[in-house]
């Protein structure tokens, strides 16, 4: 404990906190959509995607590496949103094709051009994370509290809506709901979350911080508004919990927050089971 | 002017016309029943009625004041639905999303809808259950009620009994015959021809050539004849 407040004077511990938190709330607020929608692995893909597009930015030597990363995110957002309905190729194989494709260009250009002197070490922090988190400059952490900020008040203003388009969207349509446009908000914001939580996890590990909150959530509660209250909860405590471990015991932040992602899913899980057999 | 008016339409996708030549009218207080053998385009058409697709040709005309938005609609459930996390006035409620226009929150005004419609449909008790606990009867009440809702005047209802059993059926098609007294316009796509007709005042048969008139003038084609024949002899 004495520890943990030493680190705490620390700015530097104090940012990485706030935005890891920030990061969870964004991703576990989308999350229960996008897995009630059947798109758990979106996250997955576009993380790659956002992988390829880092590759191509640090090939370029480009200063500002969003104006590659987020665009390209973003347009692969709203194809596989839209491949989901009507296209010759489905949304499992899309997601899957331009995962896969966009991970194995990424690496290429990154060994045929970089002049990286650690190629290894630097694609396995795009992946896994880095501790990059800990070395976040005041800009940083304020560019990423805006983005959550706008993420999260976009959520609550759209809340009644997204609860509209995903549970029924021929109905919402029909009624002069404008999915469409519901949808791809949906998609941008994915792709800004994903972007921004490929510094906290790394591309291989966003969907994580995704999904599990919201299962989770999902084995406790049975209404719209509490599993997504719920997840934010959870998504929350468990970025703290795995960065403040992280930092304690010295072992990699996104996987430790992972790691007690899947823990605390597992024990809502045997609470649901508990508490489901109890009710029937 | 007939609430909806729908002249030489042909339904279908960029792959091909699945229906042609549909000519009916519907005017403020019918029951009509859209039957057909599977495949004829039935669902096609509810969805271009719906606006949901664009007709390949002819015309849907609305007429008596009835925009878009106004028809209440009760689709098929889908698999989405069945793990859904949202208690019945969560589902309900959202009915009234399509008035709300710019307003990003529900007012006492939708809330008192969604109410009133629960009480309408039986089902105000439930409110705080969540929806994937109830039974087939009750979740399709929860969706009429959310139908309700969205449109007063005209509700399209895509095989309101599907996956029912016969006594949840038979208060199922009760209820609608109830909605159609008071005075709300229904049009029902079924396969189950024989207990549609009963309660039906017109009939619109999708086939190849379509026919549309009302359930007295059905029974007497050979269409019809046919087809109630079919449908008997089964049952």
């Amino acid at each position: 404990m004495d520890q943990l407040i030493t680190y705490l004077q620390y700015p530097f511990v104090v940012y990485a906190m706030i935005v890891g938190c920030l990061i969870a709330l964004c991703s576990s607020l989308l999350g229960v959509t996008l897995v009630l929608k059947r798109f758990s692995f979106i996250g997955d893909g576009l993380s790659h995607v956002a992988f390829g597009a880092l590759a191509i930015a640090s090939v370029l030597k480009m200063n500002n590496q969003m104006i590659v990363i987020l665009p390209l995110t973003m347009i692969s957002a709203i194809l596989l949103l839209r491949a989901g309905q009507k296209t010759q190729i489905r949304g499992d194989a899309a997601l899957a094709m331009i995962s896969v494709g966009a991970l194995a260009f990424g690496y290429l250009i990154l060994n045929l051009f970089s002049s990286s002197p650690n190629l290894t070490g630097d694609v396995c922090s795009t992946l896994f994370g880095s501790t990059s988190i800990l070395t976040l400059t005041r800009q940083e952490v304020i560019m990423c509290a805006c983005m959550s900020l706008a993420v999260i008040i976009l959520f609550v203003l759209l809340y009644n809506r997204i609860f509209a388009v995903t549970f029924d969207e021929d109905f919402a349509k029909a009624t002069g709901v404008r999915a469409d446009i519901h949808n791809l908000i949906i998609a941008i914001v994915i792709a800004v979350i994903i972007v921004v939580a490929m510094s906290l996890v790394g591309a291989l590990l966003i969907s994580a911080l995704v999904v599990f909150p919201a299962l989770s959530a999902m084995r406790l509660y049975r209404t719209f508004r509490a599993v997504t209250i719920c997840s934010a909860v959870i998504s929350v405590v468990c970025a703290f919990i795995g960065i403040v471990i992280s930092i304690l015991a010295g072992t990699p932040v996104g996987s430790t927050i992972v790691a007690i992602d899947v823990i605390v899913f597992f024990i809502c899980w045997i609470c649901g089971q508990l508490t489901g057999s109890y009710n029937r | 002017m007939a609430l909806i008016t729908v002249k030489d339409l042909a339904v279908g996708y960029e792959t091909g016309i699945v229906a042609s030549d549909i000519n009916f009218e519907v005017n403020t207080g019918d029951y009509l029943c859209i039957v057909g053998e599977n495949g004829s385009g039935k669902s096609t058409l509810m969805k271009t009625l719906l606006r949901l697709q664009d007709p390949i040709r002819g015309e849907i005309v609305t007429g008596d004041g009835l925009t878009r938005g106004e028809i209440g609609y009760l689709p098929q459930q889908t698999q989405i639905q069945k793990d859904f996390p949202a208690s019945v006035r969560e589902v309900v409620l959202s009915g009234c999303q399509g008035r709300l226009g710019w307003r990003p929150f529900y007012g006492a005004f939708e809330k008192q809808a969604a109410q009133k419609n629960m009480e309408r449909m039986g089902i105000a008790s439930l409110a705080s259950r969540s929806y994937r606990e109830l039974s087939g009867g009750q979740q399709q009440r929860v969706l009429l009620a959310r139908a309700l809702c969205a449109a007063e005047k005209v509700l399209l209802l895509d095989e309101p009994v599907s996956g029912l059993d016969p006594v949840v059926t038979a208060e199922m098609y009760g209820l609608i015959e109830k909605l159609n007294r008071e005075g709300i316009t229904i049009i029902m796509i079924s396969h189950d021809i024989s207990a549609a007709i009963h309660s039906a005042s017109h009939i619109l048969h999708v086939a190849k050539t379509a026919w549309f008139g009302t359930k007295e003038d059905y029974r007497s084609t050979h269409i019809g004849q046919r087809f109630l024949g079919q449908e008997g002899g089964r049952t």
